[in-house]
Formats: structure tokens, C-alpha cells, sequence
């Protein structure tokens, strides 16, 4: 998987047990652009994120049917390298977990996990991802310091910088705003506006303001299915679904 | 595709698996070895004599030691059980463990938890041996031994204490009891199974002690004991005084101790179990 | 009755602090009276009213670090295999086995050294055929302490947030670097307590270290040779001694007193500090 990074997703099952979790879910989506994940509690969009980087794995008695492809590349297929995969594929999670380590070290991990040891180049890396995540002036002068001493909102962006640091194509954002306060949300959200140039991004969110304001195309979830996928503003203004109008106009969820 | 570097770094870290996973290997075999040893050297020697026989030069038996023991768990849970589940009753139900005096018991409690065997036997040297004069003695010993189980028996019972459900207290106080009443016909009933365990890990810990009582109880390997007052030995330091000029005697009683220990801390488990079950339920 | 439950409870405190009282009052001013020269100095010679127990202290400080290095190495690597390298069925059972050898008496293991590890030493290891001394003494304790060793660091192991876990794979580490890198040092305070409990308990360990390390009276220079620690000092002379040799050995005690006292506080230190963490890391964290 070299040359593009766009998601193809074909008639895709997940189960837990016996538990049908994923129910035959298509997608695409395209390089370059934010997809937002929508649903109510328990519809799988969480599921079908953590499939996209194979977290699901973690997972002892989950199965998988269908094609997941990355670029050409079906991920599922057996001889796909997990460690690469994950690499291309950076996650940030609902809730901030930066390692009880250094700034600096939290950033490095990714780079020296790749077997990047030297310093200078180490340096630069930290720097830039700080700087993409829009945290470097606020980390620079701390960066040998815990990272747990760092506000909620902060966390958050090491979170996308140590993410970053591992040169991902795609990243896979999971409620990532849904604990942090409204100034941290919209710092974010100005955040994710800024690297849709450059990294294929899917969020899910609990938030249709947040679907609205920052992403290209939605994806609506409801009991395992996709029961509607578009671009956002048709989604919203003019949704196909009965369930998908029901769901935005608050009737359920 | 995967860069050289990226190889050596993965490599590094399953290299460490392995090694961990052969410490595991060692450890269990370090540790099964112990006992296994033990039970091969010392089975072969156990006969009906050695455990329940007169005592001679010739044939050394166990029955001083056994009794010993017995005089042991006696005089220290007489003592340690009452204070120590009192005191866990004083912890649990009638405190904030803000206050500064039950952090200072805590700190106590602790600190007893942590202070070597032998300590405790110059203590009990010093205070009933010597100050009492006691001389060497079963009731010395047993005293000294009284507070070394201590933390052992305020720790779990206070936890099995609070495990004790707050809709149950406050069902009892609802129904007009007092909180004494409550305590004993409410809390202590259904705590009862984790008292039980706890008491059974002090008798374990009774049984398995030496140190503190070469300074307390002498070391009379020969003699059973008449009384509560006379010298003696234990199980525990009986493999220490046999292990000079007796090794077969020695390993032959370490067997023996090594059974009993084991049996207790699976009798405490098992007990420990249906607790943790009944917890389930009230929960 | 609170009073009598308060009784009960303030009795722990009583019973420490006479233990305190006891000690220092009967050992101090005897090492007042022989002088700290004397008592802190190289000779044990109980005929010319030598009692000096710096090569005890040297002793029992050689076999406490010793048994640490094996025991530590040995039970760190254990935990993380049962943490994650090892087939779930097992480690209940494993988990089962450590808890119940937890509980074997020391003299159990002094034996175990006395009948296989003494001859072991003596008749393959040892350049100058003696089995007994600081080796023989380390290799019990280490083995000693494991259960404990493995059982709390396994503990701290697994009060570890599992999102750090998680976030580590996430980034393409592979479930090995995972655990090394992220679990192992994030546990480092719960597994520095299950080290310091592990000395307190090597440090203060009588029986199992007089059966296997000889007894002589002499500084340590070699890893096969008779000496003796600060324990067997107190124990060989316990039932023989009388007048001021035996208040020597309370001395000793009250020295030995003084190392434990110190490595508690260190171990509450060390305990708070694990709790802070946790608690950081869940309010901010998991």
C-alpha cells in the first residue's frame, strides 16, 4: 500500500460471538477528505472504526467476513504486517491517552517503535507533529515534563501529534472531543479543518453541529447497517432515509 | 515494507518475550522444586512413631513439636482474634478514615506487618522472658506471637468488614436497632466467612513462624510440654533443631509442616471463595 | 462499647511502641557503654568483649543486594510473562500455585538450601569446596521472596490503564514493544513497592539464612565462606549467651530494627506515590 489511501469497504459482516455486530456495511471513502460517522449508542460505528486499523484483533472471539481494502491492499488478508498498517493508520481515542511519560517521549514513540533512534532527526519530528497539532507553543518549553500534567484539551492534540509522528495517511478520530470542554472541542475541530489537506480522516461523533461543520461526507449508522451515505450537507438537508431524518431531527438516539 | 531498523526493534522486544517467558519457566520450576524436594526427602521418614511416639535419642519424634504448636495457635488466637477483629470493627464502622488517630493505627499496623521475626523475639525476650519472668514458655511465645498475627487479622477482616453491604446497616437501623446491635447481629454475621479466612491465615502464619521463637519458647525439642508455663519447641523451629544432628528427622518434619501449611492456605482459599460468592449475592 | 473497640484498635499502636520502648532502652545504652568504636567495628570476639557487628552489617547488606539482583530479575520477567505471554487458563492456576507457596515457612526454604543447594554449590560451584555463605543464603532468599515479588508487581501490572495498551498498538507497536516499552515502566512505582517489601523481608529473614550461611563471625570476602548476618548473629547466640553478649544481640536487633523502620516509610512513600498516579492518570485518562 503505497500509492493511495482511499477505504473501500464491500459487503462487510462483524461479529462478537454470536452477537452480528456489522451487517453487511459498504463504503468509500476518498482520500483528502473528512468522513464523519454518525448513529445512535451502540450502532457499530465504533466497531467499524476500530476494524479500519484492526484494533478489533484485540478482540478474542471476533469475526470478520467481507473486504476491507486500503489503497489495493485488503487488510485482513494474511500476510498484511498489523505494525505497517497501524502506522499508515493513525487512531485517536474518545478519551486522551498520553503514556505516563514525557511530552517528548510520547511523541517518539511511534518514530523509535520504527526503529528512528537518532536525535536530531528525533527533534524534528517531535517539533513538527507539535506543530501540526497546533500544540508547539504552548509544549515547547515543557516537553521534558509528564505529560499527564497537561490540561484535557492538551492531551487531546500530544494525542494527534503522537499520532502524527508516525507519518499516517489516514486517521481514524473516535469521538475524539466528546471529553474535552467546549473551547478544547472547537480548537479541535479548527485542527481537523487543517489536516484534511494532507490525511484522509474518519471521526466519529456523537455531534451533528460537529458532523455538519467539519466533515465532507457522512456515513449514518443504525443497528449495524450504514442506512445512509453522502455528502453531509445532503444528509442533513435532505436525507433519503425516513430513520436518517427521524435520527437528525431528534427522535431517537 | 519493513525496514531494517523497524525489524531490529521488533526483534528486540521478542527477545525480551522469550526471556520472560523462560524467567516463568524457572520460577515455577525453582519454586515446585522446593516442595517437591522437601516432601521426596522427608515422606520416606514419617512413620507413626516419628509423629506420635515417645521421644528418644534414637528416634527423635514430633509429638513435643506437634504439641507445641497446638499450645501455640491456642494462646495466640485467644488473644490476637478478639483485639484484632475489634480493632478492625473500630477501623471500619466507627471512623472517617480521615482522622489522624486511625491513620497513626493504620501507620501502626503496618509497621507491624514489616518488622523481621526476630525482632519480635527480642521483644518477647525482653517482656515476658525477662521483665515478666516468664523464663522461657508456651504463654511467652504465644503472647509474642499474639501480636506479630495482629495486622494479619485487622487487615482482612476490616476488608471483609466493608464488603458488608451499607443497605444492610441501614435496613438494621431502619428497624430501630442500635448500632451495637447492629454490628452483632448484622455486620459480623455476614462478614463471618472472611473472618473465618482471615483467622485461618493468622493460624498459617502461627504455624509457619521460627525465628521469633527461639528467644521465647527455648528450643526443648525433647519434652512434651506440661503446661502453658513449661519450655518447648514448635513444628517450624523443630526442623531448624533438627537440621544440626538430625537431617533425616529434619526433612521428615519439614514434610510434615509443609503439608499442614498448604492445607490451611487452601482450607483459608476455599473459604475465601464461598465468601466471594456470597458477596456476589448480596451485591 | 466503642470504648472497647477503640481499646482494641489503639492496642496495635501500644504494642509498637512498646516494642520500641523495649528495644531502644535495653539496646542503646549498651552501645553507649561499649562505645560506637566497638560496636560498629570489625571484631565479634565475645572473650575479649569485642562485639563489633560491622561485618554482620556488611554481611546481611551482601545477601539482601545479591538476592535482589536474582530475585528481582527472575520475578519482573515472571510477572510480565503471566501479564501477557502466557495462555489466560494457565495464569489462573499459575496466580493460584504463587499465592499458596506465598505462604510456605522460611524454614522450608532454609531446608530446600540446607539439603540441595549447600551441597550443589559445595561439590559443583565452589573453588574451595564450601557450600555455606552469601551465594547459598542468596539463592534461598531469592527464591524465597519470588512469590511475593511476582504476585505484586503482577498486582501493579494490572492496575495499569488498559488504554495505555491500546494507545500503544494503535501507533503500530507490536504487542511486545506494547508491554516493554509502555505497560512495564508505567507500573515502575507498584513494582518499586513490591521490590522494597522484597528487601524488607530478604533483610529481615532469620531461619532460612542460618541454615545455609555457615555462622562464622568474619567479614565477607568471598561468595563461599562461613559469615554471618545480622539475623543469625541474634538467633546462634539466643539460647547460649547470657549478660552482656546477649544485650549485644539486642543491639544488633535494634539495628536491625532501625533498617526495617527505614524501608517502611519508604514503602508508604512509595504506595502514596502509586496511588497519586493512578489517580492522575484516571481522572485525566482512562
Amino acid at each position: 500500500m503505497d500509492s493511495k489511501f482511499n477505504i473501500t469497504v464491500r459487503n462487510c459482516d462483524l461479529y462478537y460471538g454470536d452477537a452480528h455486530a456489522l451487517k453487511n456495511v459498504n463504503i468509500d471513502v476518498e482520500e483528502s477528505e473528512v468522513t464523519a460517522l454518525i448513529g445512535p449508542s451502540g450502532c457499530g460505528k465504533s466497531t467499524f472504526l476500530r476494524m479500519l486499523n484492526r484494533m478489533n484483533d484485540l478482540v478474542e472471539d471476533c469475526r470478520i467476513t467481507g473486504e476491507i481494502k486500503i489503497g489495493e491492499q485488503n487488510i485482513y488478508d494474511k500476510g498484511t504486517d498489523v505494525a505497517l498498517l497501524r502506522k499508515n493508520v493513525g487512531m485517536v481515542f474518545q478519551k486522551p491517552n498520553p503514556f505516563p511519560m514525557s511530552v517528548y517521549d510520547n511523541i517518539a514513540f511511534a518514530p523509535r517503535t520504527f526503529g528512528v533512534w537518532r536525535r536530531s532527526k528525533l527533534d524534528n519530528i517531535v517539533e513538527s507533529s507539535l506543530r501540526q497539532a497546533g500544540l508547539w507553543d504552548e509544549a515547547k518549553d515543557r516537553l521534558r515534563k509528564n505529560a499527564m500534567g497537561l490540561s484535557g484539551g492538551q492531551q487531546q492534540r500530544l494525542c494527534i501529534a503522537r499520532a502524527l509522528a508516525a507519518d499516517p495517511k489516514i486517521l481514524l478520530m473516535d469521538e475524539p472531543t466528546s471529553a474535552l470542554d467546549p473551547i478544547s472541542t472547537g480548537i479541535i475541530e479548527d485542527l481537523i479543518n487543517e489536516l484534511k489537506a494532507n490525511y484522509t480522516i474518519v471521526i466519529v461523533t456523537h455531534n451533528m453541529q460537529q458532523a455538519t461543520r467539519i466533515s465532507d461526507k457522512t456515513a449514518v449508522f443504525l443497528l449495524g447497517e450504514i442506512i445512509e451515505f453522502g455528502k453531509t450537507e445532503s444528509v442533513f438537508t435532505n436525507p433519503k432515509d425516513k430513520r436518517t431524518e427521524n435520527y437528525i431531527t431528534g427522535r431517537f438516539g | 515494507m519493513k525496514t531494517n531498523a523497524h525489524k531490529r526493534q521488533v526483534l528486540k522486544y521478542v527477545v525480551c518475550k522469550l526471556i520472560a517467558q523462560a524467567a516463568l519457566f524457572v520460577s515455577l520450576v525453582a519454586l515446585v522444586i522446593v516442595m517437591v524436594f522437601v516432601l521426596l526427602r522427608g515422606v520416606p521418614h514419617i512413620n507413626m512413631q516419628f509423629l506420635f511416639g515417645e521421644y528418644s535419642i534414637r528416634a527423635p519424634s514430633i509429638k513435643p513439636a506437634l504439641m507445641g504448636t497446638l499450645y501455640l495457635i491456642v494462646i495466640s488466637l485467644v488473644v490476637a482474634a478478639p483485639i484484632g477483629i475489634g480493632s478492625a470493627i473500630f477501623l471500619a464502622e466507627y471512623t472517617n478514615s480521615k482522622s489522624r488517630l486511625v491513620r497513626l493505627i493504620r501507620i501502626a499496623v503496618e509497621t507491624l506487618a514489616g518488622i523481621p521475626s526476630i525482632v519480635y523475639g527480642i521483644f518477647g525476650y525482653l517482656v515476658f522472658v525477662v521483665a515478666l519472668g516468664f523464663g522461657y514458655s508456651f504463654i511467652g511465645g504465644g503472647l509474642t506471637l499474639a501480636i506479630m498475627i495482629l495486622p494479619v487479622i485487622v487487615r482482612s477482616t476490616e476488608e471483609s468488614l466493608l464488603a458488608v453491604p451499607r443497605s444492610l446497616r441501614e435496613g438494621s437501623f431502619a428497624l430501630g436497632s442500635s448500632k451495637v446491635r447492629t454490628i452483632f447481629s448484622v455486620v459480623l454475621p455476614c462478614a463471618a466467612n472472611g473472618i473465618v479466612t482471615s483467622l485461618i491465615l493468622a493460624v498459617g502464619r502461627v504455624v509457619s513462624e521460627s525465628a521469633v521463637l527461639i528467644l521465647t519458647i527455648g528450643m526443648v525439642v525433647d519434652i512434651v510440654p506440661k503446661n502453658f508455663t513449661s519450655a518447648g519447641t514448635s513444628l517450624a523451629l523443630a526442623v531448624y533443631g533438627f537440621s544440626q544432628r538430625y537431617p533425616e528427622q529434619a526433612a521428615a518434619t519439614g514434610a510434615v509442616l509443609l503439608v499442614l501449611v498448604v492445607a490451611i492456605n487452601i482450607l483459608a482459599t476455599l473459604l475465601g471463595k464461598v465468601f466471594g460468592k456470597g458477596e456476589l449475592v448480596d451485591g | 462499647m466503642r470504648g472497647v473497640f477503640l481499646f482494641c484498635a489503639v492496642f496495635s499502636l501500644l504494642a509498637l511502641g512498646c516494642i520500641c520502648v523495649f528495644l531502644f532502652i535495653n539496646g542503646v545504652p549498651f552501645i553507649g557503654k561499649v562505645g560506637l568504636d566497638n560496636f560498629f567495628g570489625m571484631q565479634w570476639n565475645l572473650h575479649e568483649a569485642s562485639y563489633g557487628i560491622l561485618s554482620m552489617i556488611v554481611a546481611s547488606l551482601y545477601v539482601t543486594a545479591l538476592a535482589m539482583i536474582i530475585g528481582v530479575s527472575l520475578g519482573l520477567f515472571t510477572a510480565v510473562a503471566l501479564y501477557k505471554f502466557c495462555p489466560p487458563k494457565m495464569v489462573a492456576v499459575i496466580r493460584q500455585l504463587i499465592n499458596l507457596l506465598a505462604g510456605i515457612p522460611s524454614v522450608i526454604y532454609g531446608l530446600f538450601g540446607l539439603i540441595i543447594i549447600v551441597p550443589l554449590l559445595r561439590d559443583y560451584v565452589s573453588p574451595n569446596g564450601v557450600g555455606y555463605g552469601i551465594l547459598a543464603a542468596s539463592i534461598v532468599l531469592s527464591v524465597m521472596v519470588l512469590p511475593t515479588l511476582v504476585g505484586v508487581s503482577l498486582d501493579a501490572l494490572n492496575a495499569v490503564p488498559k488504554n495505555y495498551y491500546e494507545g500503544a498498538l494503535a501507533l503500530g507497536a507490536t504487542k511486545e514493544q506494547s508491554v516493554f516499552r509502555i505497560m512495564l515502566p508505567a507500573a515502575k512505582s507498584g513494582i518499586m513497592a513490591a521490590v522494597v517489601l522484597s528487601i524488607g523481608r530478604a533483610i529481615g529473614e532469620t531461619m532460612a539464612v542460618i541454615m545455609v550461611i555457615g555462622g562464622s563471625p568474619t567479614i565477607p570476602t568471598s561468595l563461599f565462606q562461613s559469615t554471618r548476618t545480622l539475623t543469625a548473629n541474634i538467633a546462634m547466640g539466643a539460647t547460649e549467651l547470657t549478660g552482656d553478649p546477649k544485650t549485644a544481640l539486642i543491639a544488633t536487633g535494634v539495628v536491625l530494627f532501625f533498617f526495617t523502620l527505614l524501608l517502611n516509610v519508604s514503602f508508604s512513600l512509595l504506595k502514596g506515590g502509586e496511588k497519586r498516579e493512578n489517580k492522575r492518570a484516571q481522572k485525566t485518562g482512562s
